[in-house]
């Protein structure tokens, strides 16, 4: 007996019964939406075919309340040859020379990682490394963009060890190098920390890999990881509970554990099987699970497909055909494959250990049937659930505030004039949380596995090596700035934006690639979806500026607690490209002697900034301008002083402005600086100001005319600060305050640790 | 004194990769008819000699800091009571 | 003919690649093998690089120790050729009893990436010859499970023997005796924590202090006399 009690509800079934009663409300299918399935399928869905909808349908499927702002991408993106694949596939593909592509996306797991931290975190790099894969690429590195509420809320101090956990032992184990990324904190991530992790890999551009289910005939196989109830959320939850009364326990949702070591054996043996041409077609499974893979593939391809599903292997017994279908079992690959060649995908899945199992084929009916045993449970057109999908166009709305916030600048708050007062705000903002040294997290992660790492925490961006031959390479950076983002989404979006450019800039790669993770709250808030728009807008509009398109990426919404939305959070990531990684710009100080100089121009703008937020809770005003034009003539010099090796180091100016640039200089070096601020400038706003646009360079001895010439040449400011000066004890700033290195590393260092109580 | 073992254990629907790993590796040592394998945590704990409600406050322990209940179930045993234990 | 060095891949291995190019750049010549194979074809020496064997299930190296090629390993090293055990390899030597002691969780409970300066206690191991007793050294430290335990008995024992071969000068996880590396009674088995093979080029580590080790052990499969140090 396997689940006689349960009747399964067939298509057959189905059409016996026009008038059971279903549970689509609860399910979150709108009437309309439910009307709308029993009219493409010309009769009530069974159980499976409605928890699928309710799956392909959700929010988080079918991008239904951002498709039409997300278009904008599409229409504005600039037309590179570079692109080789872009937005709608599993990552975005970008051609580095005439043999080489690159694939890299971010992505959210924000509510997952709240409710279990370690497991929500590490399945949320599990899943973005399947993407990877999926696309023919071998992943060579992750980074992660975290926020957290305040650091030292009690809660903080359970979520932020358990994602830095998941992270780190998912990443270290599956044999990934974590090669940099962000940490925040900020009451409004209190109930909904952010967690966003970027993949990237490589592969010949000659594996690039499809998602078709295409050829008739061909085999479905299903490889890695058995199915089990992992994940299941309300969708077949409570389909069960309404149409059989299932015992307590064992149908409650699960979270989803994630397994580093079945991963490993997932990127190995489909890299076997691209590099011998076994695949046809291929799709992971991530959080729609058999749902989304078998739609999504028989919807790209050009037939329909048969699926037995009571061939899916099981870890847990008594699973419904809905069940199978929306689990989210981690660890899990859909193959499309030649027949004749099933048996060596099998038989290599068994070389490594890994399971690997027929489950259907490919047809010409144009319809995705299933079958359970036999019986039909599922027979609709695969078009139907991937493509066309519900398409909202929610009303927008400015928020009431905004206009309020905007007047209540943070120019005019008290700041600190005297000397003494100055230096104490240089230490105090070293050692306050989203400034503060964050090597207690990094230091659980593996950066050097490969021995392709570059650059890694804590420089501006990730560096990695592609080819030991030719020391070609990429540069990565990830940034975000919620609070710019609340005061304008627009140019908060932009602002993280030319900082991810800057960031890859600044090592001497030329920016050639945008992804993008858009976490915001409720998009059924009309001033949520209006921020929401704002930003994509100023994203969109950005690029097209660059001249880098969006290659892909996210929408996490409904990251909010009640009425309270978290601060609209756009996470950019962007891609560059290095000719040449031995000619890379670390962090630093470079040699006693070098010259230190800031180019760019510091402006009064303290709207925003973490000093305001610091030193007064406070956030108001108009975010700092951002000029696009200025960031593309910065990201050319600094390319081309890279080329010419006549830089030192370099480090963007963010967050903390020319103060913490200092700090971190130093720090990392040990080396002392001896700073003259230019003559005028108020010393305060000039150290502490967050202007964009801004770098900090170390330009070796006798090459300061040649950097000024250069800089002159494209109309860029530059302002001589100092030198560097190995018997200087950490920052002497002229006529104003020294701190020693000591002092320096006291502030900034091990607060992350003792806020956590260690 | 009185001895509390508890026992944590992964829900049986949670995955548990070592089990897996562990079971996949019994065929090598000619172990051919194990179908499953889960791998949990034996925690002992031991009172003072007067403490009271030793059960009780074990599931507390065992609630709040050793099983985290969202992927875990524990149990726990009282091996000597107080009393047996004088 | 370059020396061939054999860099075992088990399910889960993560540095084989890594531990290969070290090979290469030392030059010798890389040779895959599988854990599943007994064979270990024309080599002349063992690498077992580090990684998350079986996903460390049970304890880290627990399940690879039953591999195929486990066997052949441990009868060649009986007959005295080279075996290196790095991080993971380490844990299967150990687990495999070709060495002395265990590696359990850190002290500190963490799993911890930093650069760990090193002392060479003895140049008299097929894989250390070419350093001289007391150089100092830069190799990754990243892992969770480092700690270096042993009974006081063994301890003192490999003391007098002179089989602790590296040291750590600022121990990153609790080891006793500041132990990062030790060998067997012959010397040519070898295990450390810290990654030698990610310190062959400034470029991409702290330092190329690692070249050292097999360079050391292609000395000595050539027989070379020189013990002269390549290192500081």
């Amino acid at each position: 007996m396997s689940h006689l009690n349960v009747a399964v509800d067939t298509v057959g079934v189905a059409d016996a019964t026009p008038d059971e009663k279903q549970p689509w409300a609860e399910l979150g299918l709108k009437e309309d939406e439910y009307q709308r399935i029993r009219e493409i399928l010309g009769r009530r869905p069974t159980q499976s075919e409605l928890a699928m909808y309710s799956i392909m349908w959700s929010e988080h499927c079918s991008y239904k309340s951002s498709k039409v702002h997300l278009r904008q991408f599409g229409q504005k993106n600039p037309k590179t040859p570079r692109l080789l694949a872009g937005i709608g596939e599993n990552a975005g593909v970008v051609a580095i020379d005439e043999n080489l592509a690159v694939t890299f996306k971010v992505e959210s797991h924000n509510h997952p990682s709240y409710v279990e931290p370690k497991q929500g975190a590490a399945t949320g790099v599990g899943g973005i490394i399947r993407d990877i894969i999926a696309m023919g690429a071998r992943p060579i590195a992750v980074m992660d963009s975290l926020r957290f509420g305040a650091i030292d809320h009690p809660d903080t101090a359970r979520v932020l060890p358990g994602v830095v956990d998941g992270i780190g032992h998912y990443g270290n184990c599956v044999g990934l190098p974590n090669i940099g990324g962000e940490t925040y904190f900020d009451p409004c991530y209190q109930g909904n920390p952010l967690v966003n992790a970027l993949s990237v890999g490589v592969l010949p551009r000659s594996r690039l890999q499809s998602m078709q289910a295409s050829g008739v005939g061909n085999t479905v196989i299903l490889m890695g990881a058995k199915t089990g109830r992992d994940g299941i959320g309300g969708v077949s939850v409570l389909a069960s509970a309404t149409f059989s009364e299932t015992g307590e326990g064992d149908a409650r949702p699960s979270v989803q554990v994630g397994d580093p070591f079945t991963e490993k054996l997932l990127i190995e043996v489909c890299l076997e099987l691209f590099d011998a041409g076994l695949v046809v077609g291929v799709q992971d499974l991530g959080g729609a699970g058999l749902t989304c893979a078998l739609s999504e593939t028989a919807a790209a391809g050009d037939g329909g497909m048969h699926v037995d599903l009571e061939l899916v292997p099981l870890r847990a017994k008594g699973m419904e055909p809905q069940d199978i279908l929306a689990s989210e079992s981690q660890e899990r690959m859909l193959l499309i494959v030649d027949p004749a060649k099933a048996e060596e995908v099998l038989a290599r899945s068994r070389r490594w250990g890994l399971l690997a199992t027929e489950i259907g084929t490919v047809t010409d009916t144009g319809r995705l049937v299933i079958d359970f045993h036999g019986q039909t449970v599922v027979d609709v057109p695969p078009k139907s659930l991937a493509d066309e999908g519900p398409v909202y166009h929610r009303p927008l709305a400015e928020p009431n505030d905004l206009q309020l916030i905007a007047v209540d600048r943070a120019e005019t708050l008290p700041r600190p004039t005297t000397p003494e007062e100055i230096r104490q705000t240089v230490l105090d903002m070293a050692a306050s949380p989203n400034l503060c040294d964050k090597s207690w997290i990094t230091e659980q992660y593996d950066s050097s596995v490969f021995g392709n790492t570059v650059l890694g925490t804590p420089h501006d961006a990730g560096v990695v090596r592609l080819d030991e031959r030719t020391g070609v390479g990429i540069a990565i950076s990830l940034d975000g700035n919620g609070r710019f983002a609340r005061l304008d989404p627009y140019t908060g979006a932009q602002l993280a934006l030319a900082e991810a450019y800057r960031n890859v800039a600044v090592t001497g790669a030329t920016p050639i690639a945008v992804s993008d993770c858009l976490n915001f709250g409720s998009p059924e808030d009309p001033h949520v979806m209006w921020q929401f728009e704002r930003a994509v807008t100023g994203i969109a509009d950005g690029c097209q500026k660059l001249g880098i398109p969006v290659t892909g990426g996210n929408v996490s919404f409904y990251n909010q607690t009640g009425r309270d939305a978290i601060h609209p959070t756009p996470v950019i990531g962007v891609l560059g490209l290095l000719d040449d990684v031995h000619r890379r710009i670390p962090l630093g100080l470079g040699k006693t002697g070098d010259t230190i100089a800031l180019i760019g121009e510091t402006r009064e703008e303290l709207s925003g900034s973490e000093w305001a937020s610091v030193k007064h809770g406070h956030l108001g005003g108009v975010p700092p301008v951002v000029d696009l034009d200025h960031e593309m003539k910065l990201a050319e010099l600094l390319s081309r002083l890279a080329e010419t090796e006549q830089l030192a180091a370099a480090h963007d100016l963010s967050e903390g402005g020319l103060a913490q640039a200092l700090v971190e200089a130093i720090c990392h070096t040990g080396l002392g600086a001896q700073i003259l601020l230019p003559e005028g400038a108020d010393p305060f706003t000039y150290l502490f100001s967050e202007s964009s646009g801004r770098v900090l360079v170390v330009i070796p001895r006798g090459q300061e005319l040649a950097v000024r010439t250069a800089c002159e040449q494209r109309n860029l400011p530059i302002t001589p600060l100092g030198v560097t000066d190995a018997n200087t004890d950490g920052l002497h700033l002229r006529d104003l305050f020294d701190i020693s290195l000591d002092e320096l590393e006291a502030s900034w260092k091990g607060r992350i640790g003792a806020v956590l109580g260690e | 004194m009185a001895r509390v073992v508890v026992d944590v254990m992964l829900k049986s629907e949670i995955l548990d990769p070592q089990g897996e790993a562990v079971l996949g590796a019994l065929p090598r040592l000619g172990v051919n008819d194990v179908s499953s394998v889960r791998i949990g945590k034996r925690v002992e704990i031991e009172f003072d000699e007067n403490a009271q409600n030793v059960e009780e406050q074990s599931r507390v322990i065992a609630d709040q800091l050793l099983a985290n209940p969202v992927i875990e179930n524990f149990s726990v045993t009282v091996e000597r009571s107080p009393i047996e234990g004088a | 003919m370059s020396a061939r060095v054999g860099v075992v891949t088990f399910p889960g291995s993560l540095d084989d690649r890594d531990a290969a190019r070290a090979v290469r750049l030392a030059g010798g010549e890389p040779v895959g093998l599988w854990h599943d194979d007994a064979a270990l074809g024309q080599v002349d020496a063992v690498f077992l690089p580090g990684g998350f064997s079986y996903g460390d299930a049970l304890r880290c190296g627990a399940i690879a120790r039953f591999s195929q090629v486990m066997d052949t390993v441990k009868a060649a090293a009986a007959q005295g050729m080279p075996v290196l055990g790095v991080c993971n390899g380490f844990q299967v030597l150990c687990e495999s009893h070709l060495l002395p002691g265990a590696l359990v969780r850190n002290a500190h409970l963490r799993y911890r990436n930093r650069p760990a300066r090193l002392r060479v206690e003895t140049s008299r191991t097929a894989w250390t010859r070419l350093y001289e007793p007391g150089a100092e050294v830069v190799f990754p430290a990243k892992h969770g499970e480092g700690r270096y335990v042993a009974d006081e008995a063994v301890l003192d024992r490999l003391e007098e023997e002179g089989r602790v071969v590296f040291r750590y000068l600022d121990n990153p996880n609790g080891s006793m005796r500041d132990i990062a590396g030790v060998t067997n009674e012959a010397g040519n088995v070898v295990g450390l924590m810290p990654h030698p093979e990610h310190a062959v080029d400034e470029l991409t580590g702290p330092s190329n202090d690692g070249l050292g080790i097999v360079a050391s052990v292609l000395a000595h499969l050539t027989g070379a006399a020189d013990t002269s140090g390549v290192s500081r």
